[in-house]
């Protein structure tokens, strides 16, 4: 679509509030607008969709303001200086997993996070689908990588210790008109994916394996390749996989400006000293457009769109031991949303999810009640059973999407020693690894054109994780057990966690020593009391593990204060 | 790996499981306690406040020292516990005995019974089960989990709170932190009525000039980091939220005393039935469950209002298993009409004596100068006049179901007959 189309369409559409004009190979819109969604619209409409020249949102938003950035506090000169041979900006799925793949050469990498732990935007919040790549349009960057991704989550999540389910997927329909297309697209899969595996099931089979799905289905779609990981969980491990073969991780690390000469980033200014990167990746998430900006490369742009997930208890984990959604064909036009679907996760609890929701707003994460309804009014077309009473919590992401649909994986197109690993969102968590494997490539490719890079030879793949005391038979847990009291003794009673196996999560190669992290390491709190009895004791294991007062330890960030001290000394609101 | 076996086997160390442990091994059971945390008592520990005992001792005593007398007579019988000690699962052999498999410090134990005392107590409803909205920051507690900062850690959880629910522990919580310095800002309740008891309105708000706000509810929270505000407002009748009356009100901590669930994973494993309306097993008149050999007593049956009451039921829950034997029941059920939210037992075992029977149960809204009928097959057979009922306040009665010429068919049902005159 050259730009006097695009500016065509958009006049039909809005009357001329909104124009397009091509710079530096990418299209900007310009324009003036107090509607969000209208804005998102006028982009979509310059946009093709998996297209290779990207849509700049250059519109200005004149509705209520998001928030900027939100950063860190902390200020220090702690990486003052530093010269990395690459600084990944970005501890989610992407950056965690390009570090990793990276340590199979000598290379001095370091990993950089605003946030106060790994995964804690998209990557951690998200329904953990490991995808099997139905949808995708071909030529597409997703459908490029999904296939082969998804066929290394066995041996990845093997080699780095997390639980992987390949447990399927079952596409319900609910109309016997449909078969005949359906049958076509099974058979057009297998020829034009080469995947041999997708089949149609009649509806009593699909009953006959899960009881509890809608007896109203017809015939369902089975795509057995289809699993679930635990996602924040494989991007900590990619990380310390990562340290433990000597890369750098620097948590509450925000990079707020760059100085960049000649094409090349010269400098990375951050909260905690200035960096000289010799190559810089862009795994921002949906900062990542902000990132490109500061290196002066700007040639996409990112529309948040928030996503709700609620996690029912695991006594609903035993209603259906896959990943199920309904589909009822209709023309969406450009609804980018999968409608969610319904997960049994790898910790045996069930979820619910997401919906799609647009927003300018990057970093909100906060739930509303309307979302939870969205979700819950269609699944329950999946699963009758479903009942917002088994709810035990509900969690926000926000995906970082093209206006394209696909994923920027290139070296930047103004400014040479940049890698953009951009708008990543699903199935981005399914592609990781083969991303992985691609981006560290093309980043050795670049290095070597200055100097040589050499293979490491002590890379060490396996990574160990901390053991599940639960999960053993009677004599293994036994044998911990005398080899460590720690193991025995349970401290989150709905997950059956042990002090011994929280000091573990303490020990690790990357210690967030938070109530969160590790609730996210080792799941006390994760349960059906949701930390009530655990978070007192929790925050006092790692106090006395750390040698601080109990005052001193926090949720998650600096600022998330759990108690303000002892008794007996507290101010009350009023005078404070 | 370590076994042992018992005639009953108790889990859970609070008032209850002491209550049934003592009373087992007084009716000649050897008896094991289980207990997962480090001290026995339960949530007793942290109760620091005072009003235990008044039906039971006549005196009014802290939490410890309720529990404290319950742990001198276990010690006094030299009855075996084990604490820090976890159930993992259990099952059942052929023969009928249970396996009990646990895991502590010194390893992984299985533990033979030939009957089971679940006294597992109660966990308190959470933010996310009341739907609450918003941020995710730190300074949202149940009101336990900040009563255990408070009194067993010796931490402050708040200096400026809002407090939503009027239950009890909340309405302790109000009281507690007020005298630690702390501003509670205000108790809300989306119920129109009150949750917890009169004495303890009195004694913790009005007191302390802590204002209790009706049909109020908390439905967003502020705050990315340690909570900011919250966003209140007032609901209906049917709980819902009103448009246009949210309010933002600044505080750092929001404390939930939104209701208590018995705690029934272990029961549910052995396949114990569930009463909807007490969320605990269904049970006889010997707090024995639906499956044999099975017995719940305390906080996991129902929740009590008094700790007076759940050492009475264990007591019971421990002789009867004390004198079990796998024998068949003829059971009848008994069933709350009109105006009861729940009875307990639900059910009545004729092979059984049921000649002093306690009951318990609670109205569904509050209700005055009222009357209870117990009917069996359409027969009266008591009636007891009330001036006053209110939900969260516990009735119990002890009734004789022997002279009543019970048999297979019949059918016991409680009923409330509302007064014609109301009073003002």
């Amino acid at each position: 679509m050259n730009t006097a189309a695009i500016n065509k369409k958009l006049q039909k559409a809005f009357g001329g509030r909104f124009s397009a004009v091509e710079e530096n190979g990418a299209v900007f819109v310009r324009g003036k607008s107090d509607d969000w969604n209208e804005i998102i619209a006028a982009c979509q409409t310059a946009a093709e969709k998996y297209g290779a020249t990207h849509v700049v949102n250059d519109i200005v938003y004149t509705g209520a303001q998001p928030l900027p950035m939100r950063l860190p506090s902390l200020r220090d000169d702690a990486l003052n200086g530093r010269a990395p041979d690459v600084l990944i900006i970005g501890g989610g799925i992407s950056g965690a997993s390009i570090a990793r793949e990276l340590m199979k050469w000598k290379l001095d990498v370091l990993l950089v996070d605003k946030e106060a732990d790994l995964a804690l935007q998209a990557s951690g919040r998200n329904d953990g689908e490991v995808h099997p790549g139905i949808d995708l349009g071909k030529g597409s960057l997703k459908h490029k990588y999904i296939r082969r991704a998804n066929r290394m989550y066995a041996d990845v999540c093997q080699t780095l210790d997390v639980p992987f389910h390949r447990v399927g997927q079952y596409v319900l329909f609910r109309s016997a008109l449909l078969r005949p297309v359906i049958g076509l697209y099974a058979l057009w899969r297998r020829l034009h994916d080469g995947i041999e595996d997708t089949k149609l099931l009649s509806g009593k089979e699909l009953l006959r394996r899960e009881p509890r799905l809608s007896p109203d289905t017809k015939f369902a779609l089975w795509n057995p390749s289809a699993g679930c990981v635990c996602p924040y969980g494989l991007t900590i491990a990619y990380a310390e996989n990562a340290v433990q073969n000597g890369a750098a991780v620097s948590l509450n690390t925000a990079v707020l400006s760059m100085e960049v000469r000649g094409h090349r980033i010269v400098s990375v200014n951050t909260n905690r000293g200035t960096l000289y990167p010799k190559l810089v990746i862009n795994a921002a998430g949906v900062f990542a457009e902000d990132v490109a900006a500061m290196a002066d490369d700007r040639f996409y742009s990112i529309h948040p769109r928030r996503g709700t997930n609620s996690i029912l208890d695991q006594k609903a984990g035993a209603y259906m031991h896959s990943i199920a959604s309904v589909k009822d064909l209709h023309i969406h036009g450009k609804n980018h949303s999968k409608g969610g679907g319904i997960l049994h996760t790898v910790h045996d609890n069930l979820l619910i999810g997401p919906d799609a929701v647009e927003t300018p707003e990057k970093e909100n994460t906060e739930t509303r009640p309307e979302s939870i309804k969205t979700v819950f009014d269609k699944q329950t077309q999946t699963m009758p059973a479903l009942s917002q009473r088994d709810i035990i919590t509900y969690f926000t992401g926000v995906r970082a999407p093209t206006f394209e649909e696909d994923f920027i994986l290139e070296p930047g197109r103004n400014t040479k020693n940049l890698i953009h690993v951009a708008g990543i969102q699903s199935p981005g968590l399914t592609t990781a690894p083969a991303v992985a494997v691609d981006m560290a490539a093309l980043a050795v490719e670049l290095l070597k054109k200055e100097r040589p890079v050499e293979v490491n030879p002590a890379f060490d793949p396996v990574r160990k994780g901390v053991p599940v005391l639960r999960e053993l038979d009677d004599a293994a847990r036994e044998d911990m057990i005398c080899k460590n009291p720690d193991y025995g003794e349970i401290v989150c009673r709905c997950e059956e966690i042990s002090k011994g196996e929280i000091l573990d999560a303490l020990r690790a190669p990357i210690c967030v020593p938070t109530l969160d992290g590790i609730k996210k390491r080792v799941r006390p709190g994760m349960g059906r009391c949701q930390g009530g009895f655990c978070s007192p004791l929790v925050t006092k294991i790692i106090a006395e593990f750390l040698g601080v007062p109990l005052a001193d330890v926090r949720k998650s960030s600096a600022e998330s204060v759990i108690t303000f001290g002892e008794t007996k000394n507290c101010k009350g609101g009023d005078e404070a | 790996m370590t076994t042992g076996s018992v005639d009953v086997l108790v889990v859970g160390g609070g008032p209850a499981g002491l209550a049934a442990a003592i009373s087992a091994h007084d009716n000649g059971a050897k008896v094991l306690l289980l207990e997962r945390e480090a001290r026995l008592g339960g949530i007793l520990k942290q109760c620091i406040h005072d009003g235990f005992g008044l039906l039971r001792f006549g005196e009014q005593l802290s939490g410890p020292e309720y529990a404290e007398r319950f742990e001198d007579e276990l010690h006094a019988r030299e009855i075996e516990y084990r604490t820090l000690t976890f159930v993992t699962g259990i099952g059942q052999n052929e023969d009928g005995a249970f396996a009990v498999h646990t895991v502590g410090r010194d390893g992984v134990s299985v533990l033979y019974a030939k009957a089971l005392v679940l006294a597992t107590g109660c966990r308190e409803r959470t933010a996310k089960q009341v739907f609450i909205h918003g941020t995710r920051p730190a300074g949202i507690f149940t009101a336990g989990t900040a009563q255990h900062f408070t009194n067993l850690l010796g931490q402050m959880p708040a200096k400026r709170c809002v407090i939503l629910g009027s239950g009890d522990i909340g309405l302790i919580m109000a009281r507690r932190l007020t005298l630690e310095g702390a501003k509670v800002l205000g108790v809300y309740e989306a119920k129109a009525t009150p949750s917890g008891l009169t004495r303890n309105l009195h004694q913790c708000l009005h007191d302390y000039d802590i204002p209790l706000h009706l049909s109020h509810t908390v439905t967003r929270v502020f705050g990315s980091d340690r909570l900011e505000a919250v966003e209140i407002s007032k609901v209906d009748e049917t709980m819902s939220p009103i448009p246009g009356t949210a309010q933002r009100v600044d505080c750092d901590a929001l404390i939930l005393s939104v209701g208590l669930i018995p705690e029934n994973e272990l029961a549910e494993a052995l396949g114990v039935q569930l009463d909807g309306r007490t969320r605990g097993p269904v049970c006889d008149g010997q707090c024995m469950t639906s499956v044999d050999g099975v017995f719940s007593c305390g906080n996991a049956l129902h929740v009590n209002d008094l700790v007076d009451y759940v050492s009475k039921n264990a007591q019971q829950a421990g002789k009867a298993a004390a004198y079990y034997q796998a024998k068949p029941r003829r059971l009848i059920q008994m069933t709350p009409a009109d105006g009861l939210l729940y009875v307990v037992p639900q059910r009545l075992n004729l092979n059984e004596s049921n000649r002093a029977t306690d009951l318990y149960f609670r109205v569904r809204e509050d209700e005055n100068n009222c009357v209870l009928h117990i009917e069996a097959d359409g027969k009266e057979i008591f009636k007891k006049r009330y001036a006053f009922l209110r939900p969260p306040e516990m009735e119990n009665l002890t009734i004789d179901f022997d002279s009543c010429g019970l048999n297979e068919t019949s059918r016991v049902v409680l009923r409330l007959e509302k007064s014609a005159k109301e009073t003002v």
